[in-house]
């Protein structure tokens, strides 16, 4: 019943989607392409943050890798789309493994303050060599070079459906995964880690094959970004993006499968109207973060959860 | 100018910034040491520092000298009374919990920037230093007719650089004075040892935590009046104070004060002398990098204990 229920829910998810794209005026259909590539980030930094309990401050360098991993190599490696996307994500899924393996030696506040270090390393090292990467400034992918076998990614149509695609795919991956015994075993850990160990699971293991996949998840969504948006940019490895996704799976709701997809929707929106108002408008993010903290702590969905719909997947 | 009068006058630089950084890393590594809370905020209390430091010294008018003094005495109070209002408001309210007060002063770190940047504006603006006379100084050479001094061109120093030096010791002192042989001070370090057993000896935690806060900011705020005649009041400027505070606090080993000030000098130094010698994203990014493997590898930082 739960099984029928959850797939029910999903379909549902992105049956909406679709219909969104014949419903919505040509800025929202705009809007909702770049929302369904940010809800992959948050998928991805779900499965680590709200999944298995590790807050990461430094995920923007998964998503900045997955960007520069396929920007880079389509500029200057003369690669086609496909075969870029690959080289980012795999970028994103190498470093993924290399900051594991360094930070997840550490636990509480020092993982926080480690994997913020690595990211702004990161961060400084594309402004260092700016020559290619032109820092803050960022570089345009040519209109030209975006096509995949003859279609063309530019046209508002191919946009929105590319990334509902990669959406799609990766948000029923994810709505799998939690649930397959890895997703459970991930799950103990975050409720307690000492127990997960002593049943026998290798739980330094584990943490790493979430954080992996979590990277991964991140270097698909920033080499999307680049794909669809044809930017790329020191910008999205500053701190604000590691922050975002952190904010966006806060406010959707930790540890529930469609909660990412609320969060980073609820934000962009109250992002987009109050920068109408003021150019201040990460006051909006700072005043949600911690209005959230103090009253909600579960987010949209986990309250949904806990009040009304319990077996929310 | 020779290598030698190059690197006095680096290390002079060195000097300026480790005496604003040890005041602002002493405020993250006390809130840190009683409270148990990594406060993401403080560079944003820094930044509010200077900005008030502005605003008073504009509102006083007259010599800059009154305008500085006012700032001096009056700005650290504000921001610490602003600092121990958010503790009340929101720290408390989630119990300190370490994940979410993270959370929570990313928050206040966005809320409080923001305002400033809505209220203030995007310009930097500068405050006059109250005094700001040229010294030259001398330096000596074995040239062909023996041990000579000589008054080498642009080897010299301000006095308001000496005196922001001369006042950062001076506060640590005090800070020294009332940590270890005052009341005070040991209501904060019985905090600090065992939450519920001072509260259980009648210690007003709650309190000790609030002035704990404020303090933390104030002292923050007092390394940003002192700074901000040499560096000019902007809203951003709260990032980099932060970042070199936590490396500052984790080198010198968690909730370590002693630790704090040597880590305070040695990154402040290097800091000045590299960035005059070599490109100053370079110094960052080795920076940031190693403090990552001191933390990967030394946990409890270089001069602190293995915790319990």
């Amino acid at each position: 019943m739960v099984v029928f229920r959850s797939a029910a829910l999903h379909s549902c998810v992105l049956l909406a989607l679709v219909a969104l794209f014949f419903v919505l005026p040509a800025y929202h259909v705009g809007a909702f392409s770049r929302i369904m590539v940010l809800a992959i980030y948050a998928i991805g930094y779900n499965l680590l943050f709200g999944y298995t309990g590790l807050l990461s401050l430094g995920h923007a360098m998964f998503f900045a890798a997955g960007m520069y991993g396929f920007g880079l190599s389509m500029n200057f490696g003369g690669l086609t789309v496909l075969p870029a996307f690959a080289v980012g994500v795999t970028a994103a899924g190498l470093l993924s493994v290399a900051v594991g393996f360094l930070a997840l030696r550490t636990i509480g506040v020092a993982f926080m303050i480690v994997t913020l270090m690595f990211a702004q390393t990161f961060y400084l090292v594309i402004l260092y060599f700016g020559e290619y990467t032109r820092g803050d400034e960022g570089f345009i992918i040519q209109q030209a070079q975006r096509s995949i076998a003859g279609i063309d990614l530019t046209t508002e149509t191919a946009r929105y459906f590319t990334a509902f695609i990669l959406f799609a795919i990766c948000f029923l991956a994810m709505a799998r995964l939690v649930q397959s015994p890895f997703g459970k075993r991930l799950v103990a850990i975050r409720e307690n880690e000492e127990r997960a160990r002593m049943l026998g699971y290798d739980v330094g293991r584990l943490k790493l094959a979430a954080l992996v996949v979590s990277g991964l998840f991140s270097g698909v969504a920033g080499a999307a970004y680049a794909m669809l948006f044809g930017y790329v940019g020191a910008s999205f490895a500053a701190v604000h993006y590691s922050i975002f996704p952190l904010l966006w799976v806060l406010l959707g709701g930790a540890g529930t499968t469609v909660g990412p997809l609320i969060g980073v929707i609820f934000m962009f929106y109250l992002i987009d109207v109050s920068s109408s108002f003021t150019n201040a408008y990460m006051l909006v993010a700072g005043i949600a973060l911690v209005l959230l903290t103090l009253f909600a702590p579960q987010g949209i969905a986990g309250t949904l959860r806990k009040r009304a719909v319990s077996w929310l997947p | 100018m020779d290598f030698g009068p190059h690197l006095m006058l680096a290390s002079i630089e060195g000097a300026v910034i480790s005496a604003i950084l040890v005041l602002t890393a002493m405020g993250l590594s006390i809130v840190f040491g009683v409270m148990r809370v990594v406060n993401v905020a403080h560079g944003e209390f820094f930044m509010l520092g200077a900005v008030f430091a502005w605003a008073v010294s504009t509102m006083i008018g007259g010599h800059a000298a009154f305008g500085f003094v006012a700032a001096l005495l009056i700005v650290p109070v504000l921001v610490g009374c602003i600092a121990s209002g958010v503790d009340q408001l929101i720290l408390k309210r989630i119990d300190y919990d370490v994940d979410r007060t993270i959370v929570a002063t990313i928050g206040i770190l966005y809320i409080v920037q923001q305002s400033t940047l809505m209220l203030y504006g995007p310009e930097a603006r500068p405050v006059e230093p109250p005094f700001n006379t040229r010294l030259a100084l001398p330096w000596f050479e074995f040239g062909a007719d023996g041990f000579q001094m000589i008054w080498p061109w642009g080897l010299s120093v301000t006095t308001y650089k000496l005196f922001v030096i001369f006042a950062a010791i001076s506060v640590l002192g005090v800070l020294w004075f009332v940590l270890t042989r005052t009341k005070i001070g040991l209501i904060m370090r019985a905090t600090q040892q065992d939450r519920e057993m001072a509260q259980a000896f009648g210690v007003p935690v709650n309190r000790v935590y609030s002035w704990v806060f404020g303090l933390g900011a104030g002292l923050a705020a007092l390394g940003a009046v002192l700074v901000v005649p040499i560096q000019q009041a902007h809203y951003l400027m709260g990032g980099d104070p932060l970042l070199l505070a936590f490396i500052v606090v984790i080198i010198g080993g968690l909730g370590s004060l002693p630790g704090t000030v040597i880590a305070a000098v040695l990154i402040g130094m290097s800091d000045g002398i590299i960035s005059v010698f070599f490109s100053p994203t370079l110094a960052k990014i080795i920076a940031t990098f190693l403090v990552a493997m001191v933390l990967v590898f030394r946990p409890q930082g270089l001069m602190g204990r293995v915790a319990a």
